[in-house]
């Protein structure tokens, strides 16, 4: 369903711009009808851009985004609508995505003007019921209150009513939980596995490696922008193929196992790359080499040493000696 | 015993009325004992850990007694804290990332701090330097601007400068929650050291994460609603808490491990009660799957075990 090919942003920085920073590298994933797809990364790695650009929130500056076979970035007025009620965000603070001066009947009404076209009123109510209650919210007072009278577990779940009013098709939910207590996180998480069973494809934006484990499918972990390891959740959290997946699965802080001595994170350059040894990525001889080798079916990594010259880079190795 | 408090009442004041943030907490630390305090938004737990500090303008001690090292801790009364703060009781604060001055030099910030209490820079340059390389910084580090460090940086940082002292107590509030899962672990486990090398004393360290919890506290206490609802040996209360509360808050943690496929988790139903006019009675019992009667009178804190105490009519 959403398919990004070589995703790249580069954002300027600086005083007059002179600078750039390059947020998002070359990334390549999909997401298809029903399946959560969860992007991990520490902060700076890149994945609430990538999130923005799939909102198209922010440009992209390479590669190709497409929404059923469609670039989003070519999408014009009616097309443009559509594709908004296609594809709804949910960000982390749920306080400052509600206009505090409306209250929230007001939130679903000026959806119903921008999106609802033709619905009849009662209709809408009626809708607006359903979607309620489907993330476990009960109608009538709720919707005379203003978002300061609501909880944050409350306001979030509003924002995932709203999607499913507009029949979003796909979810980018960004770091949703984060603000969330324990007691409540649970149940926005359990409520985006409900939506999944729906149909609704969710790419769930996390740094929480054991709530990302908990509800996806699939796992893409980046590392400064960059791609490093692609797969089904349970590969990559049961068998991590890449260093810097293995070195995060290592320091999360577990309920029933307690941490190793070690205090430094161990850093360096990774002696062994799966990518460059791995038979996949040596073949293509002559065409440009795929960025992810595929080590197991469905289960992708990136070359160790992402930032440096790879000792298992034989090609290259060859060509800085010639 | 490092630090009793007893029956300590603090209410924050407010147009509507004092909210009572910690309505009647008694508890004990041991010399030496990493205490992990964990709840919701809104329990307490930062409330709690502030007071022992600093009151600020908008928090009202009510009632209750504070003995640090056996001697009563002047909480009230802020010209006396003045004396003992930094020196006996010490705070890593919840935003340490803004705690420093974003117009000095790090090295002249601290010779500034040790002023201001008397103390000289000369002096505990050498062992600031000792403790900057524990921690894996730089001397050079004392000659940047906060602005030029990392945010786990700038945490490790603070870390040192709150415990150069060696206070009796540290407080350590919610300092891992902005921080990526490595720095987190680092920054844990920097703590634990700091005790062990006998730093600081004891430790206050308050959360909502109970996973990091678990992995460096001794023993762990749980807060709701402005009391305290339990508190055991970190491994007790993981595997065999008592209270309806701890019980439901733990097993609504997702693990390492557990989906959603195979098995769904389940938060707790409800909201936590506006503590402005809180009920009376146990707090937890418009949520609580046991609750009956009996439970609108308040239960008392017991000790089922050794340093396992519960708050409770229905397990005691």
């Amino acid at each position: 369903m959403l398919t990004l090919e070589h995703v790249s942003k580069t954002y300027k920085v600086g005083a007059f711009g002179g600078g750039s920073l390059v947020a998002v590298r070359e990334v390549d994933f999909t997401v298809a009808p029903g399946e959560v797809v969860s992007l991990i990364g520490e902060s700076g790695s890149g994945k609430s851009t990538i999130g923005k650009m799939i909102l198209r929130l922010i440009s992209v500056n390479g590669g190709r985004i497409l929404f059923d076979g469609t670039d989003i970035s070519t999408l014009k007025g009616h097309e443009l609508n559509a594709y908004y009620r296609a594809v709804t965000g949910v960000f982390q603070d749920p306080f400052s995505s509600f206009n505090p001066v409306f209250k929230v009947s007001h939130v679903f009404d000026m959806l119903r003007g921008r999106f609802g076209g033709s619905v009849e009123g009662r209709t809408w109510d009626e809708r607006v019921g359903e979607a309620l209650e489907s993330v476990g919210l009960e109608g009538g007072q709720l919707l005379h209150k203003y978002p300061h009278q609501l909880s944050g577990g409350q306001l979030q779940r509003l924002l995932i009513a709203r999607a499913l009013l507009l029949d979003t098709k796909m979810l980018v939910a960004d770091e949703v939980i984060s603000m969330l207590d324990a007691s409540t996180r649970i149940d926005v998480l359990n409520l985006l596995g409900d939506l999944k069973a729906r149909g609704l494809g969710i790419l769930f934006i996390t740094h929480d490696l054991s709530l990302a484990n908990y509800i996806s499918e699939r796992a893409v972990i980046l590392r400064r922008g960059r791609a490093v390891e692609i797969g089904p959740t349970d590969r990559v959290f049961g068998n991590p193929l890449h260093p810097y997946t293995q070195q995060l699965l290592a320091a999360v802080p577990r309920l029933h196992e307690k941490w190793g001595k070690q205090i430094a994170p161990e850093d360096g350059a990774a002696t062994t790359c799966l990518y460059h040894t791995s038979p996949a990525a040596r073949d293509g001889s002559g065409s440009p080499r795929p960025a992810m080798a595929e080590i197991e079916p469905g289960h992708l990594v990136a070359c160790a040493n992402v930032d440096a010259h790879c000792p298992d880079d034989v090609a290259a190795g060859t060509a800085a000696v010639a | 015993m490092s630090l009793q408090i007893s029956d300590l009442r603090v209410y924050y004041r407010t147009l509507a009325g004092d909210v009572k943030a910690l309505d009647g907490v008694s508890l004990e630390i041991a010399d030496g004992e990493i205490m992990g305090l964990a709840g919701e938004s809104g329990c307490g737990k930062t409330t709690l850990g502030n007071s022992l500090v600093l009151l600020d303008g908008r928090m009202k001690y009510i009632s209750g007694e504070v003995l640090l090292d056996g001697t009563p801790l002047p909480i009230a009364d802020y010209e006396a804290m003045q004396e003992l703060r930094w020196r006996e009781v010490s705070i890593i604060p919840q935003y340490s990332m803004s705690a420093l001055n974003p117009t000095r030099k790090i090295g002249r910030m601290v010779d500034e701090l040790l002023h201001s209490r008397g103390r000289q820079y000369k002096e505990l340059r050498a062992e600031l330097l000792r403790r900057l390389e524990l921690v894996g910084l730089s001397a050079d580090i004392l000659d940047r601007y906060p602005i030029e460090l990392s945010g786990g940086m700038k945490q490790r940082l603070v870390m040192v400068i709150s415990t150069l002292l060696d206070p009796s107590l540290l407080i350590a509030d919610e300092i891992t929650s902005a921080l990526d899962v490595s720095s987190q672990k680092a920054v844990a486990q920097t703590l634990v050291e700091f005790r062990d090398r006998k730093f600081v004393r004891s430790m206050i360290v308050v959360t909502h994460d109970v996973s990091i919890l678990y992995q460096i506290s001794d023993t762990l206490a749980i807060m709701y609603a402005g009391r305290l609802a339990e508190k055991a040996p970190t491994g007790v209360l993981m595997e065999a808490a008592l209270h309806p509360y701890t019980r439901l808050l733990i097993s609504a943690l997702p693990e390492m491990g557990s989906r959603f496929a195979d098995k769904r988790l389940m938060g707790i139903p409800g909201t936590p009660p506006s503590l402005l006019n809180p009920p009376t009675g146990c707090r937890f019992r418009t949520r609580c799957p046991l609750a009956d009667a009996q439970c609108e009178e308040q239960p008392p804190m017991v000790d089922v075990a050794p340093g396992h105490a519960v708050a409770c009519w229905k397990v005691t």
